[in-house]
């Protein structure tokens, strides 16, 4: 197992080798829940803090989840919404945290960033859980399990990724991750919701949906957030749906064995059509679920390695 | 009485009469007496050997906050002044962006004053263009041009309005001055961190468009162009904004502008793993526009360099790069920074240095950036290549925030002198 770093902060500037390793472990570990045994020894006696700047119900109870299944103590911190947004609070709570002897500590934060400030300042292992429009990592590492399991690899795949690219840390962080794997990438959506020089990122734009998704292999929706429509980058959530929400008929433009995938949660109606969220064969969205708690599994374990031996 | 001074053994470099010999320079009454070749010591008269050093005048600094009113936890008059002195500053032209904003007669005395005080640095205070800096109603230009000011800008707020920035420019004319922008189109640039591109894209911060720049100059040159007024942008940092401005020289428009060291020093990948201390304001730019900034200030499109000092503590930069304060501290690399283009043969010594001194002088029609008798003695002697290491926590001065954090520089300050007085080395 090669893993180079302390923290996982980003998926960008690992290399096929660190993160086909993650993958591998990941795959072990989802074999190992489906089995309905633990591993509860590996993470006996340390502490893993999620630490929640941001609402989150799915990633957070992932990590929980990961945490408690490797033997982790776990603890939850929300901190308001509404009393964030001063760095103090950040450097305050970091200080706080390694009073605590915190061994591994899960950020999610609205900064871009932050996570890596954190981590300049704690003696815990950081795992950035989202910051900002920056990066989402474990959420990468989930999508690329459940592709590879379903394709068999993610060499040569065509990947579409459909929506609110620009304001998107999945995006980001599955836009590194895949290309860095060998898949073509393509990204779909209005000019408005696509970042600047998004092609240097080793990417294919799209702006008409049918186009960009025709051949794909992996259909992956993004949630529109609402707050976008207020902004002015798109007219209104109809309209939206018309032309970059996933159908039937847009969906037939891919293979016919293409996978549809969605980070949660889902604006149905708005990115994504039920009848296809729902749908038995093509849709894996539940699958991801279930793979973010062995990647996150596989994340800790790593990472308490890395960790010096005092328990 | 002070007692007469010569510096000896010197290469005095004078940008405004081009001059770059070896000589001496006579000091008498705060003025210089003298000075070039074959000077001897006047009886009494105390010897400085400057062993071959460069002497030149002090440094005029086009634009700099020095946290007076209304910000002292982040930097104050005295503390600015020691970082002016150690490097080689003998003249601050003041932003009026203060708390309160330097709007009335009796805050722009107030700064002239506390300048007096230092005994260090004369201190030139901008007036408000608008009441408050709010760029709504005009300032009284009549009655702060008497009171000493010397233009006229909001500082790091881009006088937004079309209309009030026509105004701005017919009315100043009245006085004899001018109006500062800085040029960036609110509308476009508001919320960014960082300039718009594939590094922003990658850091997922929310960016700036270069363009915003280039907007704001095209419809200010526009606005000069009918009111025969005379702009000057700030900070430019832009290839785009650098072209259109060469073209306003070029059609005979009363248009100058500055930029400060970051911009031909450093490109946007300063800002790294979300280095605060590299956010600035406009943002760091690409490399291309970095170039462009260089060819600026060779060719003369570029009227001044500025350190553009804005000091920031901790509390305001050690925050997630998005929540950070732009701005950064320059008083002590000023020189330093300048110096690297010349090194680097970008620059000849006598317009970079000319750049800190005699064009700034110029354009604000002051006596002093001149080795020429009757002007005042602020002198600068520095050593063109003796090497130091920028370290943010030992600079002079309160504020700390150098994007330049751990530069290697080549060209320090031996001593400056305001006045005839020294106020640096020796």
């Amino acid at each position: 197992m090669t893993y180079p770093r302390k923290h996982l902060l980003a998926i960008e500037g690992l290399e096929p080798p660190h993160i086909a390793d993650l993958l591998d472990l990941a795959e072990s570990y989802a074999l190992l829940n489906r089995s309905g045994k633990t591993q509860r020894d590996l993470l006996k006696g340390r502490t893993l803090i999620n630490l929640f700047f941001e609402d989150s119900t799915r990633t957070r109870t992932s990590f929980e989840l990961a945490g408690k299944r490797l033997g982790a103590d776990v603890i939850n911190m929300s901190v308001s919404t509404s009393s964030v947004n001063k760095g103090e609070t950040l450097l305050d709570t970091a200080s706080t945290l390694n009073a605590m002897h915190c061994d591994l500590l899960v950020v999610r934060h609205g900064q871009s960033g932050a996570p890596s400030l954190l981590s300049q300042k704690v003696d815990a292992a950081v795992i950035n859980a989202g910051d900002g429009t920056h990066e989402h990592p474990t959420q990468a590492l989930l999508d690329a399990l459940t592709i590879r399991r379903h394709k068999g690899r993610l060499e040569g795949l065509i990947v579409a990724i459909c929506g609110d690219i620009a304001h998107s840390r999945v995006a980001r962080s599955n836009m590194h991750l895949l290309t860095t794997m060998g898949s073509r990438v393509r990204v779909v959506g209005p000019p408005t919701l696509i970042p600047a020089e998004a092609a240097r990122l080793g990417v294919e734009v799209f702006h008409d949906m049918k186009a960009g998704l025709a051949g794909a292999d992996v259909v992956m929706m993004l949630r529109l957030q609402r707050e976008r429509m207020s902004g002015g980058m798109v007219p209104s959530a109809r309209e939206f749906f018309r032309f970059y929400g996933l159908n039937a008929e847009k969906l037939a433009c891919a293979k016919p064995d293409s996978i549809v995938m969605h980070p949660g949660p889902m604006n149905r109606g708005v990115e994504i059509d039920s009848a296809i969220a729902d749908h038995p064969t093509r849709s894996v969205i539940g699958e991801q679920v279930e793979m973010g708690v062995a990647c996150r599994m596989a994340v800790l374990d790593v990472l308490a390695r890395g960790l010096r031996r005092n328990v | 009485m002070m007692p007469d001074c010569l510096i000896t053994n010197a290469r005095l470099l004078d940008p405004a009469s081009g001059l770059d010999a070896p000589g001496a320079l006579l000091i008498r009454d705060g003025l210089i007496a003298d000075c070039g070749a074959g000077l001897t010591a006047p009886e009494g008269a105390v010897v400085v050997d400057a062993a071959g050093a460069c002497l030149a005048p002090g440094l005029i600094d086009l634009r700099a906050n020095l946290g007076e009113p209304g910000a002292e936890h982040r930097e104050t008059i005295a503390s600015a002044a020691q970082a002016a002195a150690a490097g080689g500053i003998t003249t601050i032209c003041v932003l009026p962006d203060t708390d309160p904003a330097l709007d009335d007669p009796a805050l722009i005395s107030f700064i002239a004053r506390r300048g007096e005080v230092t005994g260090s640095v004369t201190l030139l205070p901008y007036g408000a263009a608008t009441a408050s800096c709010a760029g709504k109603e005009l300032a009284e230009y009549g009655l702060l041009r008497e009171a000493g000011a010397i233009a006229f800008t909001d500082g790091a707020r881009a006088i937004a309005s079309a209309r009030t920035m026509r105004l701005a420019l017919s009315y100043a004319r009245a006085f004899g001055s001018f109006i500062i922008q800085h040029p960036e189109e609110p509308s476009l640039a508001a919320g960014g961190a960082a300039t718009e591109g594939e590094l922003a894209t990658r850091l997922g911060l929310p960016g700036i468009t270069p363009a915003a720049e280039a907007m704001m100059v095209a419809r200010d040159i526009a606005l000069a162009r009918i009111t025969s007024g005379h702009v000057h942008f700030a900070h430019v940092s832009t290839a785009a904004a650098l072209d259109l401005i060469r073209a306003a020289k070029a059609e005979g428009l009363a248009v100058t502008c500055d930029t400060a060291p970051p911009y031909f020093d450093l490109n946007e990948t300063a800002i790294g793993d979300y280095r605060t201390y590299a956010k600035l304001s406009p943002p760091l730019r690409t490399e291309a526009d970095r170039q462009a900034v260089v060819a600026a200030l060779a060719d003369g499109t570029i009227d001044a360099i500025a350190s553009d000092h804005q000091p920031r503590d901790a509390d305001d930069k050690r925050l997630p790069f998005a929540q950070a304060e732009a701005g950064g501290a320059g008083l002590a690399t000023l020189l330093g920074v300048t110096l690297a283009r010349v090194h680097a043969g970008d620059v000849p010594m006598l317009t970079a240095l000319g750049l800190l001194t005699a064009r700034p002088a110029s354009l604000l029609d002051l006596p002093q950036g001149r080795l020429a008798k009757g002007a005042p003695a602020d002198l600068l002697l520095f050593h063109p290549d003796r090497g130091w290491k920028v370290e943010a926590g030992k600079l002079p001065g309160k504020a700390q925030n150098s994007p330049f954090d751990g530069r290697a520089l080549e060209g320090r300050v031996l001593g400056t002198w305001k006045s005839g007085r020294r106020v640096f080395g020796g």
